[in-house]
């Protein structure tokens, strides 16, 4: 899988470049839209993430010349611009997903996951971890076969973990990609706790062979035994 | 009072005051005119009367006033000697009014032929009191006359010159910070109101270029803050999950990681504090609260359930506004985010939907709130610690864009009310 970033900020390019390296992507950077579309003249991306504010120009530029030249590459627009407008504007030129500035890694991760398998797995949307199997068309877990019977948050919560398997998850991240930022003032850990322990038990119950491990202080991880 | 009403009813008092001087000086000036002219006539007879009776011995036989306006009666000579002319008032009956009317009497002595005689000659004189009537009527059709005319020319002359004055205090009454409105002065000839407008253009100037300026500088700091915040996060979130921690080091990056993701929060919430102070919500559509509200209870069903809170909706009828979507859910969460925050475990939140008005209820274990600072913001319950303080001063800006009126007050329960405007 090939990544391009597009990003000029250095610190947050390294940082999504390090962490993306992490889940084995081959990973390309460029700081500027001139630099990214001479890579893009040459490479096939899976994935590019792609900031809006650049030294030399918009992001929705080279966002257009993708989409004029027939280039299907997955996008990912990357903005601290968080406006409605934007989000609009973006999806409207035909980007993927639309990320504001600032995330969480694992939130990425996420986003970019979905691109990937939205491209690669048409007709056949599933995950398989262990004895674990989830259809993302169905909306639907099961171990072995047998379904899980989670709800509809137990389910984002578990596919968000499958997507960043043995990566630690912070808790805010899980918090607000399940329950959007209305979460974010409640003391989150007690209840993304409770939470938690309910899936937790039906993964045992069932006979998982993954298991979610709390990491103190920061968040959680799935492992695979 | 109105400024015009104020000068003008100074007036119509000091007015009262000198028009009742004035008339008592009038009166007894005149007055003093006729009893002069009436005692000159008096005295011009009395001369023409001695003459005749000079000649006319007959006169002297005159002891009634009857037809004629004199008597004359001999006296003896001691008496006449010391007699001196005297004019006095009097009042004798008069036929054709059928009542004693005023008269004014000179008594003189002369002598004819060694014998002397006193002479007693009369003439009619003004009625006192019907020269007081007279002379009051006048004086209230003066008074009345007078303050219709300063009615009148204030109306007419002072409007105009007010004019300047009055529109500058019109725009000043519907003048409001943060509304970008620009005030429009009447320029004028009178030096004291050109003075004024110019003050109070160069005092607004500088209220709005700050008041700019600081909404400006809130939104650049907090949205400067954005990336650094984001980069520091990220890379601890890289850090921590390096292999070689122990658990003490990973203890130390949780607490920054939390204080940072709070510092994060709270950026957030400013940064959408001042862009909803700076305009940047134009969209707008028709918002059925009925919806949001329903929509909302079930996003923040998890977190109440937690708590083994029980939200209970009472909606009568549907409540339309046109307003932002967005800021129409914010506003709602908030509201309600804050009742689930602060409510008490295993309590329920009351939420009610009438024609004008969304009220939201949570149970309370400290009494009432400051009404006056409760949407303050940084206002915070010292018991929650991850709470930024910003959320109720979120939902009130965002009331007074609508100009909804956001308030609170306490009745057994915390209570806060949305009033729409109709």
């Amino acid at each position: 899988m090939k990544i391009l970033i597009v990003e000029d900020e250095q610190d947050m390019l390294q940082n999504m470049k390090d962490f993306l390296l992490k889940e084995n992507f081959v990973v390309e950077t460029a700081e500027s839209i001139a630099e990214a579309r001479n890579k893009i003249g040459v490479y096939t991306y899976d994935c590019i993430l792609l900031d809006i504010n650049l030294k030399d120009g918009s992001g929705f530029q080279l966002l257009e010349e993708l989409k004029r030249k027939n280039i299907e590459d997955g996008v990912i627009i990357v903005s601290a611009r968080n406006s409605l407008d934007d989000r609009l504007e973006g999806l409207n030129l035909g980007a993927d997903d639309y990320l504001a500035k600032p995330f969480h890694m694992a939130e990425l991760n996420a986003r970019v996951k979905a691109v990937l398998r939205r491209r690669q797995f048409n007709g056949n949307n599933k995950i398989k971890i262990g004895n674990l199997s989830i259809d993302l068309d169905e909306h639907e877990a099961s171990i072995d076969d047998n379904p899980l019977n989670l709800n509809r948050k137990e389910y984002e919560i578990l596919l968000f973990f499958t997507s960043n398997q043995n990566r630690l998850v912070n808790k805010s991240a899980l918090a607000e990609h399940v329950w959007g930022d209305h979460i974010d003032q409640a003391d989150s850990f007690e209840f993304i706790y409770s939470q938690i322990k309910n899936l937790r038990k039906k993964l045992k119950t069932a006979g998982a062979d993954i298991e979610i491990k709390a990491v103190y202080g920061i968040g959680y991880k799935l492992i695979t035994q | 009072m109105k400024l015009l009403n104020y000068t003008t009813s100074y007036f119509s008092a000091i007015l009262l005051v000198l028009l009742g001087i004035w008339a008592v000086i009038f009166y007894l000036e005149m007055l003093d005119e006729i009893y002069d002219s009436l005692d000159d006539g008096l005295d011009n007879q009395k001369m023409l009367v001695i003459k005749r009776a000079k000649q006319d011995a007959e006169l002297l036989q005159r002891s009634q006033f009857k037809d004629g306006n004199y008597t004359i009666r001999p006296i003896d000579k001691n008496s006449a000697i010391s007699f001196k002319d005297f004019y006095r008032d009097t009042l004798m009956y008069m036929q054709n009014e059928d009542e004693y009317e005023p008269v004014r009497l000179l008594e003189t002595v002369f002598k004819k032929d060694d014998e002397f005689y006193k002479l007693k000659i009369i003439t009619s004189m003004v009625e006192e009191d019907d020269l007081i009537e007279d002379l009051l009527f006048s004086l209230i059709l003066l008074y009345v006359g007078l303050i219709l005319s300063i009615v009148l020319l204030n109306n007419l002359i002072l409007k105009k010159i007010w004019n300047p004055f009055y529109t500058l205090l019109q725009q000043l009454k519907d003048f409001r910070l943060g509304k970008d409105q620009k005030i429009e002065t009447v320029p004028s000839n009178i030096d004291e109101f050109n003075l004024l407008n110019t003050r109070v253009e160069q005092m607004l100037g500088k209220s709005i270029s700050s008041y700019n300026s600081q909404k400006q500088f809130i939104e650049n700091a907090a949205h400067e803050l954005q990336t650094p915040l984001a980069i520091s996060i990220n890379k601890l979130e890289l850090l921590v999950e390096k292999e070689e921690l122990n658990e003490e080091q990973i203890e130390l990056i949780a607490s920054v990681l939390n204080n940072l993701e709070g510092l994060t929060r709270m950026n957030k919430s400013l940064l959408l504090l001042s862009k909803i102070e700076n305009q940047q919500f134009p969209e707008e559509e028709i918002v059925d609260f009925n919806a949001v509200i329903t929509d909302l209870k079930s996003d923040f069903e998890d977190l109440a359930g937690h708590k083994e809170m029980k939200i209970n909706l009472k909606s009568t009828t549907s409540l339309k506004y046109k307003m932002n979507k967005g800021l129409a859910r914010i506003l709602l969460s908030n509201l309600l985010k804050n009742a689930i925050i602060h409510g008490q475990r295993n309590s329920e939140i009351e939420i009610e939907i009438s024609a004008k008005n969304f009220i939201i209820r949570n149970t309370a274990n400290n009494g009432a709130l400051d009404p006056e600072k409760v949407f303050s913001r940084f206002q915070k319950d010292s018991s929650s610690k991850t709470s930024t303080g910003i959320g109720l001063a979120i939902a009130q800006t965002i009331a007074k864009k609508y100009e909804f009126q956001l308030t609170y007050y306490y009745e057994q329960k915390h209570t806060f009310q949305l009033r729409f405007p109709r």
